[in-house]
């Protein structure tokens, strides 16, 4: 696959903060390519140096091998984490606005059929709802038929319900070969779309790669979750002191934590821990073996603590 | 091209459902008209006033009362006794007098002159409508209200834009800051165009003001004007992102600019720096050219040179408003 965006280590200073500090990466057409980050990280920074709306202090970025100019204007689509657009318009007005600053333009009945929009289409676009709106600057994003789209945080603050129907939306928009650049805080949102992603802390990659891959080079182990409340004190202690290995015969890694009422065990052998627990007669009736999965990852990379 | 009129439909759109700004402009401009006939309809004049051109020497000098004012140009004279500015006019060495038919202190001084004795003077009968201070006023406060418009309507808006990320959005498009300032300019255009000649119309027909000139020229001063004040917008506009900035700042050049550009008083023996400051303004040049062409008829060349810097400021605080736009 040809790279559609290559993005040669552009770094961005603000006076004495380093937004985003010497990346590089190449994005394939026909991807879903995904950055992930804790609040600050640089993500949106760098996603807007991709979509030359903010000038890099050093370093470029190049569309299908050309600077960003007017050919990459009329094939990007862009919707921001932040947008407020022109007052007084009714949605259908708004569509009309965008789709008459392109060259050519989608048509607008299949696009409102497409993102759902038949229902608010002459509501002023001030009065609706956080998923309703997210559809229409999606909409917005894709007026021109675009063959590269950014999408910045498109679905926080969405329920469960507008969040899924979002990403119906967005894997139909990938079926059609277009390209699509993503930034996320959800690690599920990551993983059900993403083709490739890079992890990004205080302005630089931590981690980049297809999801799958990078869970296997950073995770062997399973996970093991069992209601706090099943065990004594005492037990918590004792597992705790085994710590790093349950059983000093073996060489069995484990690591040990408590989270939101759960004691999670992390392992390379499951039924190891099986033996150990049935042993201490701990009850197994509560007991969920899962995976280790992006968020685990993204956790390991980059710390527990709260970022401000 | 089609790009500048998604923009200019949009803004328009916008312009015309806000309701409350809309009302506004129209409502304010005309009540405070109506404030101002009220408030001078009763003004009558406290001393007659007669012009005297070269030396007199006659018993009708010595009535008390009576302002006698030395009269150099007749011409321009018989004019303001047509508009009802001087009460009577004496013109000595022809012998002869004008007065307006249709004021009240005409007639009274034309009697009192007849009644001084001394030699006989030819009488010589004008007519026209008295200029009141609200004819006066009129063309600044339609230039006042054009600024206020042009200033705070797309300094304001694009601040706003600016700070809501709406510029942002637009940026992220093929849209150029030429087209995108174009649309602005005359969308606002359109805007001052329109609540103009709604406001002059109501005025007209409750109060009757006076028109020498010709409509065509008063719209073309107008809409130089216009243009030379929203590109002064523009400038303000071009880089801020804070609007309490971009009202004090709008403020500081707005007040200044309708205090020195004869919307309310004429600066007439005013020091000369401050004659200085008031031409740099383009507001000054609005008043003062509709003010000519409505109360003295003046045609396109007697104003021309208010037209003419009008343009230049209009040019100047374009190209600089367009190098200096920033997006962010």
């Amino acid at each position: 696959m040809t790279s559609i965006l290559e993005v040669n280590s552009p770094s961005k200073n603000y006076q004495t903060t380093v937004a985003v500090d010497n990346v590089s990466f190449n994005i394939k057409k026909g991807q879903c390519f995904g950055m992930l980050g804790p609040n600050g990280a640089g993500k949106t920074t760098a996603i807007e140096i991709m979509e030359g709306i903010t000038q890099p202090t050093s370093g470029k970025v190049l569309y299908k091998g050309k600077a960003l100019g007017q050919l990459f204007r009329t094939q990007c689509g862009i919707q921001f984490q932040h947008t407020a657009l022109q007052e007084f318009l009714t949605v259908r007005e708004t569509l009309r606005l965008f789709a008459g600053l392109y060259p050519e333009s989608s048509d607008l009945t299949t696009l409102i059929k497409r993102c759902n929009l038949e229902s608010f289409l002459d509501s002023d676009n001030r009065k609706l709802s956080g998923g309703q709106r997210q559809r229409m600057l999606l909409a917005i994003a894709l007026i021109n038929n675009p063959e590269i789209v950014f999408l910045d945080e498109p679905t926080t603050g969405l329920d469960p319900q507008a969040r899924h129907n979002f990403w119906d939306l967005i894997k139909d928009i990938l079926s059609q070969g277009t390209t699509i650049i993503l930034t996320t805080h959800y690690m599920e949102e990551a993983a059900e779309l993403c083709d490739e992603i890079i992890i990004m802390d205080h302005g630089r990659i931590i981690a980049h790669g297809a999801p799958t891959e990078l869970l296997q080079q950073h995770f062997s182990e399973h996970i093991v979750r069992i209601p706090e409340n099943e065990f004594s004190i005492a037990q918590i202690k004792e597992l705790q002191q085994l710590h790093p290995n349950l059983n000093k015969n073996t060489q069995l890694q484990h690591s040990l934590y408590q989270k939101d009422s759960w004691i999670e065990i992390s392992t390379t052998d499951v039924n190891q821990i099986m033996k150990y627990l049935l042993n201490e007669g701990v009850d197994l009736s509560f007991l969920q073996i899962r995976q280790h999965n992006l968020e685990d990852l993204f956790l390991e990379l980059t710390g527990r603590e709260l970022r401000v | 091209m089609k790009r500048f009129l998604a923009i200019l439909h949009a803004r328009n759109l916008e312009f015309i459902r806000d309701r409350a700004a809309l009302s506004w402009g129209l409502i304010f401009p005309t009540a405070l008209m109506m404030g101002f006939a009220l408030l001078f309809s009763n003004g009558a004049q406290e001393r007659y006033k007669v012009g005297v051109a070269g030396e007199l020497n006659h018993p009708f000098l010595q009535s008390q009362y009576i302002k006698f004012i030395p009269v150099e140009d007749l011409e321009k004279a018989i004019i303001k006794v047509e508009r009802h500015q001087l009460d009577l006019l004496i013109a000595s060495e022809q012998l002869r007098y004008w007065v307006n038919s249709s004021s009240p202190a005409g007639y009274i001084t034309e009697q009192l002159l007849k009644a001084s004795g001394g030699k006989r003077l030819t009488a010589n009968e004008v007519s026209g409508k008295e200029i009141r201070y609200i004819d006066w006023l009129i063309p600044g406060v339609l230039g006042m209200n054009m600024m206020f418009s042009a200033l705070f309507g797309v300094g304001f808006v694009i601040v706003r834009y600016r700070k809501n990320g709406v510029l942002k959005r637009l940026r992220g498009t093929p849209l150029s800051a030429t087209e995108f300032l174009m649309a602005q300019i005359f969308s606002r255009l359109l805007l001052i165009i329109f609540v103009s000649v709604i406001v002059y119309i109501g005025c007209d027909l409750i109060l009757d003001f006076s028109m020498y000139g010709s409509y065509i020229n008063l719209f073309l001063v107008f809409t130089i004007g216009s243009l030379a004040m929203i590109s002064l917008g523009l400038l303000i506009a071009s880089r801020l992102k804070s609007d309490e900035l971009a009202a004090g700042l709008t403020n500081a050049i707005s007040i200044p600019m309708m205090l020195l550009s004869e919307v309310w008083f004429s600066l007439e023996g005013s020091p000369q720096w401050i004659l200085f400051i008031s031409n740099l303004l383009p507001l000054t040049h609005v008043v003062d050219a509709s003010r000519a062409i409505m109360l003295d008829g003046a045609g396109i060349i007697d104003v021309g040179h208010h037209i003419l810097t009008m343009l230049i400021m209009m040019l100047v605080f374009l190209f600089v408003g367009v190098k200096m736009f920033r997006w962010e």
